[in-house]
This record gives structure tokens, sequence and C-alpha cells, in this order.
């Protein structure tokens, strides 16, 4: 923003001169990335086969209603597998993820040359692959099924709940610490009376928001092989039996919408 | 009265400080510059000065939150300054700590925020299951009684008013049983009523256990009112060492710079009268402190 | 004042974690229950299990050493692929997600336009990605439109949501001062609204193209292009040490893209 003085009149600008340039650089050089991404899917698409989407996606439509209801039998007993991948998986990466959240704080770690970096890495090795991708890998080494699935979540859910954990724990109030160490309590000690009760209603915060998101990503595990509803959807696109999809569809919307509701009340409980 | 008696006969160290420095590597500030002086037993020193001439880095420096750079910090026959980190927990054990704004842990109890005063005392698996030798659950129970909040024993720590929570502070500092108070600005968050209150406390308690304390205070006539000696601390440097009754009107200008102390005492005096129904009534009580 | 004081012998029991004694017993008895039906039910193939070891052994050696070189250029077309699909994903869908989420915004619109706004959005948010993906697919063949129309599609969920969220958020009274004013919609919004949720909105739209980028690498498994089509091929093919090349290559990229994000965000706060 700027106020010149030009012939004794005052002229008022958003911007000055140099700032403006600025923007409109920017602005252009954002526009031509875009324009050339563009061009590059444009030149990787069967325009005719997008051209065609409407009448493709009508037609599925028309195949999915009416949605074959006593096919929902079968499903119960996928759904409660989803469940418990992503359930049992949140357990165990709960179980690994606070140590490693400890051994990552700034402020709690037993060592910032050796234990910190690990703790990091395995952090952010964890956080940077999908779950899929961990059950893409898992099933060939456990072979398809639950196991792979429940694996594949605690693997990824890691690295979700120790960054958020960690952060609480290095943003916690230092001053109830340094009370509680002039007592001459031993770092064990400043830990659980000082550290753990600051960040309980942020852990549980974290833990069932995680749940909330192993969820919906538990639905889909099946698609690599590590079980749950997953794995039905699959088969039922491989055979075009579109009626059952949208059992599916609509089972996995409803299982999506109740962990949600079910995660948000816990967390308005319990902060 | 037993333990009164008791109180007497313990064998209390005198502390003395020797050029004890410390100074910021990252910033070049120097925080402390060479302070030596000695406390001798039973004494109540309070530390003056005003924000940022290193009060509460010089008490921190004591019982080591805060790592003196150079000195000595001599405690009876050890030096706090050369021990290593076990040595270190074993002494804090026995020095007491009040801190501004409490600094109690939110979220936990009453009774669990006193006895976290025992825990050098307790191995680590008793006290992550909260298993306390009984004794120390009758003494806890005897202090939240003297420091009048025995009903509050359950209560969680941030459901009380600011009075209340520094009663639960100072309740665990003793907790320790200490021989060494360090008490750093105990009132800075404490309404003018309330401060009078846990200063009367706290210097009660002291002279009940014959404790050798060490108070940072920036409010002079309370320093004046509850300590038998006053140092005046400026950018670091130690500027008065005296009885509260050389501090006169030259000695607060040399701590606190060209203030005019003639209007700061009419405000500190004002401080302490109340208006009720309009007119200003001056609480006697009150006023006696400030002479 | 000492051992005859009533303070003497008194109990103290330590407080539960759950103040609430039938919630808490509640919450004990429903997850024994729950952890023995989940084990009952599961059923772990337990000698396939037993093998996983060595099978994981195996598995790593074959991972070993990562191989960049033979899929050179497979692997650098994918990471590209990846990269514009986010790019232009982010760009469409941000623009596309500003009047659904403006519109979103409770105290903007009247009761049936918001809605509408929120179930778009809520349905986005709602299907997982990688389902999205798939019915793309169908809709529009393999390849790189159908990932950008799902990231696009994701995007809007997101931030529209977000966006949404802030306005409602944001301090009230500017937007009365400029209704007082005389103000039209637009104007109000331009003036009173946008100034408020600038800063963040800038914040969340770099943060959603890194998880863009992020998801690119995942719905490539079902042919939505990018690196994640590699990868698959990779796996397909058994060429693990290239499958390793690429996991390496998309944490690096994804750490770089946080990190770049992160600074960016800082730089517009």
């Amino acid at each position: 923003m700027s106020v010149a003085s030009v012939n004794g009149k005052r002229e008022w600008q958003r911007y000055d001169g140099k700032q403006g340039l600025l923007r409109w650089v920017l602005w252009l050089i954002g526009a031509a990335v875009f324009v050339w991404c563009w061009q590059k899917i444009s030149a990787g698409t069967e325009w005719s086969f997008v051209l065609d989407a409407p009448e493709q996606g009508a037609d599925i439509l028309g195949r999915m209603v009416p949605p074959e209801w006593s096919y929902a039998r079968v499903l119960l007993r996928p759904l409660w597998d989803t469940l418990n991948m992503a359930t049992l998986g949140t357990m165990i990466a709960v179980v690994l993820a606070v140590p490693l959240a400890f051994l990552a704080a700034q402020n709690t770690t037993p060592s910032a040359e050796f234990a910190r970096p690990f703790a990091l890495f395995c952090i952010v090795a964890s956080r940077s692959i999908n779950s899929l991708i961990w059950a893409l890998v898992l099933v060939m080494i456990l072979g398809p099924g639950v196991l792979a699935g429940t694996v594949a979540i605690a693997l990824r859910s890691v690295g979700f709940i120790g960054k958020l954990l960690y952060e609480a724990i290095e943003e916690t109030d230092h001053r109830p610490l340094d009370a509680i160490a002039s007592t001459g309590a031993s770092s064990g000690q400043i830990i659980s009376y000082g550290v753990v009760p600051q960040i309980m209603p942020v852990f549980a915060g974290i833990a069932v928001f995680r749940w909330d998101i192993n969820i919906r990503e538990s639905t889909i595990l099946g698609l690599v092989g590590a079980g749950g509803i997953g794995l039905q959807l699959n088969s039922s696109i491989g055979n075009l039996d579109w009626s059952r999809v949208s059992v599916i569809l609509l089972a996995i919307f409803a299982t999506v919408i109740v962990s949600e509701w079910v995660s948000a009340s816990i967390r308005k409980a319990v902060t | 009265m037993a333990v009164c008696h008791l109180h007497l006969l313990k064998f209390m160290p005198s502390l003395h400080l020797e050029k004890l420095t410390k100074r910021y590597e990252r910033t070049g500030y120097d925080a402390l510059k060479s302070i030596s002086f000695t406390v001798e037993p039973g004494q109540i020193i309070a530390l003056i000065g005003p924000s940022g001439a290193g009060k509460s880095t010089l008490i921190r420096c004591i019982n080591r939150l805060v790592e003196p750079t150079s000195g000595k910090v001599q405690w009876g026959d050890v030096d706090l300054v050369s021990l290593n980190s076990g040595q270190l927990r074993r002494a804090r054990r026995k020095i007491g700590m009040i801190f501004q704004e409490f600094a109690l842990v939110d979220r936990l109890s009453v009774m669990e925020n006193v006895l976290s005063g025992r825990l050098g005392y307790v191995n680590f698996w008793q006290s992550l299951t909260r298993r306390f030798p009984q004794k120390d659950i009758d003494e806890a129970f005897r202090l939240l009684d003297r420091v009048g909040l025995s009903e509050f024993v359950d209560k969680r720590a941030d459901k009380l008013s600011g009075g209340q929570r520094q009663r639960v502070g100072i309740a665990r500092a003793l907790m320790q049983d200490p021989d060494l108070l360090l008490v750093d600005e105990p009132t800075a968050s404490l309404d003018p009523k309330t401060s009078r209150q846990i200063m009367r406390l706290i210097g009660e308690l002291c002279r009940e256990r014959k404790l050798t304390a060490i108070i940072n205070i920036h409010d002079v006539p309370l320093a004046k009112m509850f300590a038998e000696r006053i140092i005046g601390l400026k950018d670091g440097a130690l500027v008065f060492d005296g009885p509260p009754d050389q501090l006169a009107g030259e000695v607060l200008t040399r701590i606190y710079g060209e203030e005019d102390w003639e209007e700061a005492g009419q405000r500190a005096l004002m401080k302490f009268v109340q208006v009720g129904d309009g007119v200003p009534v001056i609480d006697n009580d009150r006023m006696a402190g400030l002479r | 004042m000492a051992d005859s004081s009533p303070s003497v012998g008194r109990v103290w029991t330590p407080p539960p974690l759950i103040a609430n004694a039938t919630l808490r017993w509640i919450i004990l008895i429903g997850t024994v229950v729950y952890l023995i039906a989940a084990f009952g039910t599961l059923d772990f193939n337990w000698q396939r299990i037993a093998q996983g070891w060595e099978r994981g052994q195996r598995f790593l050696g074959g991972f070993t050493p990562p191989d960049f070189v033979t899929r050179g250029e497979a692997i650098l077309e994918g990471v590209l692929e990846s990269l514009w699909m986010a790019f232009a994903a982010s760009v469409v869908g941000i623009i596309l997600s500003i009047p659904i989420g403006v519109c979103g915004a409770r105290n903007l619109v009247p009761q049936p336009i918001y809605m509408v706004c929120r179930s778009i959005m809520a349905v986005s948010r709602t299907l997982p990605e990688i389902l999205v993906a798939i019915l793309f697919v169908k809709l529009f063949g393999f390849g790189t439109f159908a990932g950008f129309m799902t990231l696009m599609f994701a995007t809007v969920g997101y931030f529209g949501k977000l966006l949404a969220e802030d306005i409602e958020a944001a301090n009230q009274a500017p937007l009365e001062a400029m209704r007082a004013a005389g103000a039209s919609w637009l104007q109000r919004l331009n003036y009173a609204v946008q100034p408020l949720v600038m800063p963040r909105a800038i914040g969340i739209a770099i943060y959603r193209m890194d998880m863009n980028f992020r998801e690119s690498a995942v719905i490539g498994i079902v042919g939505a292009g990018g690196i994640g089509a590699t990868l698959n091929t990779a796996f397909d093919r058994y060429e693990f040490p290239t499958a390793a090349a690429i996991l390496i290559l998309i944490i690096l990229i994804v750490l770089g893209s946080e990190y770049l994000s992160t600074f960016c965000r800082r730089l517009v706060r």
C-alpha cells in the first residue's frame, strides 16, 4: 500500500510499483506452469474416452440401481474385519508410537545425537508411505489377509501418531517440569508427573482421530489383497457386478460416517 | 511439639555464593556478574531489583535449573556446581522452590501435586503407581491443613484460584522437608491482598521450620516487611546488601534507576487504600507494612 | 501438632483416569469383550506368518540394492507425471472449491445453498480417494486425466471445508460494518472476508498440494497414472530393486515437499 504525492494531489494505490510488478510476475509464472502441466496431461489423454464419459457414467449408474440389497448380508463379516484391521492397527501403532515420540521430542529425548535422529527417521519413513503401499509390500511377505492389513495400518499410523505426539510433548508448559525437577525427581519421574498429565487429552484425541482415518483407509486395503470389504469391492468391480458395487459403496459410506461421528464425539468428551 | 523441636535441633548448613557468573554464550549477555554473598542458617533474604536484573537467574543457578557459567555455590561442605546429575538430584531434595506462576501440573489433583515434592525419595515404580509411604501421605495432609486447603485434596489443580494454587506450590516445596527455600516472585500473579497473605504464610513457615530462604520479589514494601536482609541486584551485579531499614530513597534509585521515588511511594501507598462507597478508606493494618 | 493430629493414618487413593465409575467399567469391560471377539474371529494363516520372517528376509534381499538405473527413464517420467498431475489438480481444485467453500459458510448464504455445498464437500471427503480413482478410471480410461480428476475432486472437499470453517470462525464485525456501509455481497466478500482468511487459505493450499503429490503415488496403483503406476508395474514384474528405488524416491520427494510447504507457509505468515 502506498501513498504518492503527484502534483500536490495525493494518490493511493494498493501496492507500490515494485510490489505490484513482483505479484504480476509470480502470477504469470504460476499460470505458465499450469498451462504446461495441462498440456502434458492432455497429451497423455485419449479425449474420445473422456468425451464418452457421461454416457459411460450413465450406463454404470443405470446398472448400479437398484442395488442388490440381499448382498449386504454377505458384507457383515468383511465389515467386521475392516473394523478390526483399523482398531487393532491403531492399538499397535499407539504402543509403538509413544516411545518413539518421547525419543523424538527435543525436551525428553535421552540423546540428541543418536536417539532423536533415529526416531525422527522412523516417523518420517512411516508417514511418507501410504498404507496401501505398505499393504502391497506386506501382502507379499505375510500373504493376503487381515494380518497384512492390520500391520499396514499400524506401520502407517506410527508416523502420524508419533509426529503429532512429539509436537505435543515439545509444546508442554516447561514451568511445571522445572518445578518437578527442582524437587530432585529423576527424568522418568519428570515425564510421568510433568509431561504425561499435560499431553493426556491431546494423546487421546490423536489416537481416536487416527482410528477414524484408519477405518476409512482399511476399507480399501482389500484392493491389494489385505482383507476387509475392499476384497469384495475388487471382485465385484472385476466381475462388472455394479449392483453389488453400489451396495458396497453405500456400506463404506455409512461406516465412514459412523466412525467420524464416534471419533468427533469422543474427542469432544476428552478435551 | 516434637516436630518443632526436631526442626530446631536439625543441623542447618549455610549457603555461600562465590563469584557466581552466568553468561549466555549465544547472545553474549551477562545475566550474572560475579555475585558473592553468604546466607546464614535460618536467614530470610529478599532479592530485589528491576526486571531483567538477574534475580530469577540467580536463584535458578543455586539449584542449577540454570547452569552457571562459573563460580561456586557452597552449601554446607559441598559445591553444588561441581555435582554430577545423580548427586545434584540428591542435593535438590533438600532445596525447596516456590514459583512465580505456581508451576503446578494443572491436570493432577492437589494431593498429587503436593506428593510430587517427595519424588526424589521414592523410586520410579512407586511414583508411577502413586504408592507413596503412609508417612508422606500423613505429612501431605498435615501441610494441606496448615496452608488451609484440607477441603481441596482431590480437586484438580486448575480448578483452584491463584492464591490457593500458590498454597499448593508452598505445600509441595515444604513436602521436601527442605533446609533451603528458593522463592521466585511468589506474588507476581496475585492481587495485593492475596500477595500479603501468601508472603505472611511463607514467612511464618520459614520461621517455624528455621528455614534459610531467598525470596525474589519486585515489590519493595513487601520485601521490607518480610525479610531481615535485603540484597539489591542491578544488571546482574550486586549493588546493595543490608537490613531493610537502610534501604532509603537514594539506594532504591541506585537499584531501580532514575524513577521518582516519591511518586512510586505514593503509588505503592495507593495500592493499600481501598475505595469504599466512593470514599477512600485507608486500611491501617496494610499501611503498617509500608513504614 | 505431631502424631496426635487427625491427619495421621488418613488414607488417600490416587484419582482414577476416568472419574465416572460406571463409565470406567463400561469402557474396561467393553474393551476386553471387543478384544476377545476380535482375536477370536481373526483368521490368521499362522503357517504363512511363520514363513513370514524368512520371506521378509528374502524380500528385503530382493530389494537391495535399489536400482535407479534400469528403469530410470520410466521412473523419471512417473515422478514428473505425478508432479504435474498434483499441481494441475491443486490449481483447478482450489479454484473450484472457492465458490463452494464460500457458499458452505453459514454466515454468508441462505440455508438451502449452504446444505447443497456442504453435502458436496461431505461426499468428496467421505469417499476414499482410491475408490474415486477406480470410478474415474472406469469413466475416463487409464492415465493421468483420471488421476487429475480424482485429486481435483478430493481437493474440493478438503479445501472447501477448511475454507468454509475459516470464514465462519473469522471475526464477524467487519462483515457487519460492510453491510452497514451498504456494500454488495461480492464487495462484502472482497473487503470483509478475503483479507481475514487469505493467509491461512494460502497455507492450506500449499499443504493440499503437498498432500496431492503424496496421494498421486497411490492412485496410480489402480491405473490413474503417475509414479504409483510405475511402482505397480515394478511390483507386477517382480522388479524389486526398481520398486525399492521408487519407494526411496517417494520418501525423499515427500520429505522435500514437506519442507518446502512448511517454508512457504512460514513465508506467507
